[in-house]
């Protein structure tokens, strides 16, 4: 049975696209048919992050309104098998998508895909609700900052309140908690929120704590999802978090400072 | 933190202020959530007829609605009047 996964957060910025490249990216490697949706309708970005910028035709609103197939519509990615991205209209409004448009393309997807990742813009306006309405599970991005958690925790209300499980009453969304941008230094020091603060705060089960890291810039910089980069600790963080979103078990890596050296703690770096 | 931020830096750290602050909205606001749509207005309304006659401020007066079983529900009243003072 294939399965809607929203990637949403509320805020702006805090690394929807990033994980929703990253996420989807990784169960494709792990062998399961994927797509990923985007939801920003007029602020396009999945497409550069994934670095199929320049092999966009048709988009998600186009199929929506009967315009092109989705056959038409879908971009095969050329690194990793079984992935393809539906992107989203940059000539349109959040408006051009409808409850009846998203939900017919959505179960369209269902029959030929595992995993459909719904990469959600900002926001609690209709581009927002409707990524998140026919999900079957959740994946609140939310940075370690005060402004971010609120959010994080206005979108769990929402999920609990406005999405088609919600309204017809069947089992709720299941949520997942991604902490990114995270810097274990930092939060040693007791200027950051740590993963158990804000654990404490949403109440919800951990799927993975992505460090702040160069190498997400690196990946967005030249369109290929940080979790191609195997040696990099926001990959590999990434990594972990599929494993748990399969329903691994596994320990959290990159939760605490590196030991620095004698020659870093007197003179910084 | 290296020896010369240790001289360098007298600021505290914020993150134990930015979870309390986090836990009292974020409580207020669930608390909020669960309410109907009217709750606010209500309590405005509630709030400019107690102020006819007594001079109150908004966080004075608390009204909640709860669940109590399906079919009901409290509306809970709290209002905090000033201490009266003889003339």
């Amino acid at each position: 049975m294939a399965k809607i996964i929203v990637v949403t957060s509320g805020k702006g910025g805090v690394g929807k696209t990033t994980s929703s490249a990253a996420i989807g990216t990784g169960l494709a490697l792990k062998g399961h048919s994927t797509v990923i949706v985007d939801f920003d309708i007029g602020l396009r970005n999945l497409d550069l992050v994934m670095g199929c910028e320049r092999r966009v035709v048709y988009d998600f609103v186009n199929v929506i309104n009967g315009e092109a197939n989705l056959n038409q519509a879908l971009i095969k990615d050329k690194r990793v098998n079984n992935l393809y991205i539906l992107p989203a209209s940059q000539t349109r409004d959040k408006d051009a998508l409808t409850r009846d448009g998203v939900g017919k393309v959505l179960e369209e997807l269902k029959e030929n895909f595992d995993y459909i990742i719904c990469d959600s813009p900002a926001g609690i306006e209709t581009g927002a609700l409707m990524a998140l309405y026919y999900a079957d599970e959740a994946i609140v991005t939310t940075n370690p900052e005060v402004s971010s958690v609120r959010d994080s925790d206005r979108i769990l209300g929402i999920l609990h309140s406005k999405s088609n499980r919600a309204e017809r009453n069947m089992d709720p969304i299941k949520e997942h908690l991604l902490l990114t941008r995270y810097h274990p230094e930092r939060v040693a020091k007791g200027e950051m929120l740590s993963v158990d603060d804000v654990k404490e705060i949403l109440a919800i089960p951990l799927l993975g704590v992505i460090p702040e890291s160069q190498s997400v810039l690196n990946a967005s910089n030249s369109g290929c999802p940080v979790i191609l980069d195997e040696e990099s600790d926001a990959g590999m963080a990434y990594s972990d978090a599929i494993e748990r979103l399969l329903g691994e078990t596994i320990d959290f890596r990159f939760l605490t400072a590196e030991k620095k050296g004698i020659f870093k703690r007197i003179f910084g770096g | 933190m290296s020896l010369l931020d240790y001289f360098r830096s007298s600021a505290k750290p914020t993150a134990n202020i930015a979870k309390e602050r986090l836990q009292i909205i974020v409580a207020h606001e669930r608390k909020q959530r669960h309410g109907p749509d009217y709750l606010p207005q209500l309590k405005q309304d509630i709030l400019e007829v107690i102020r006819r006659y007594v001079s109150i401020s908004e966080d004075q007066v608390s009204v909640q609605l709860e669940q109590k079983e399906d079919d009901l529900s409290v509306l809970e009243l709290n209002v905090a009047l000033p201490e009266e003072r003889s003339a």
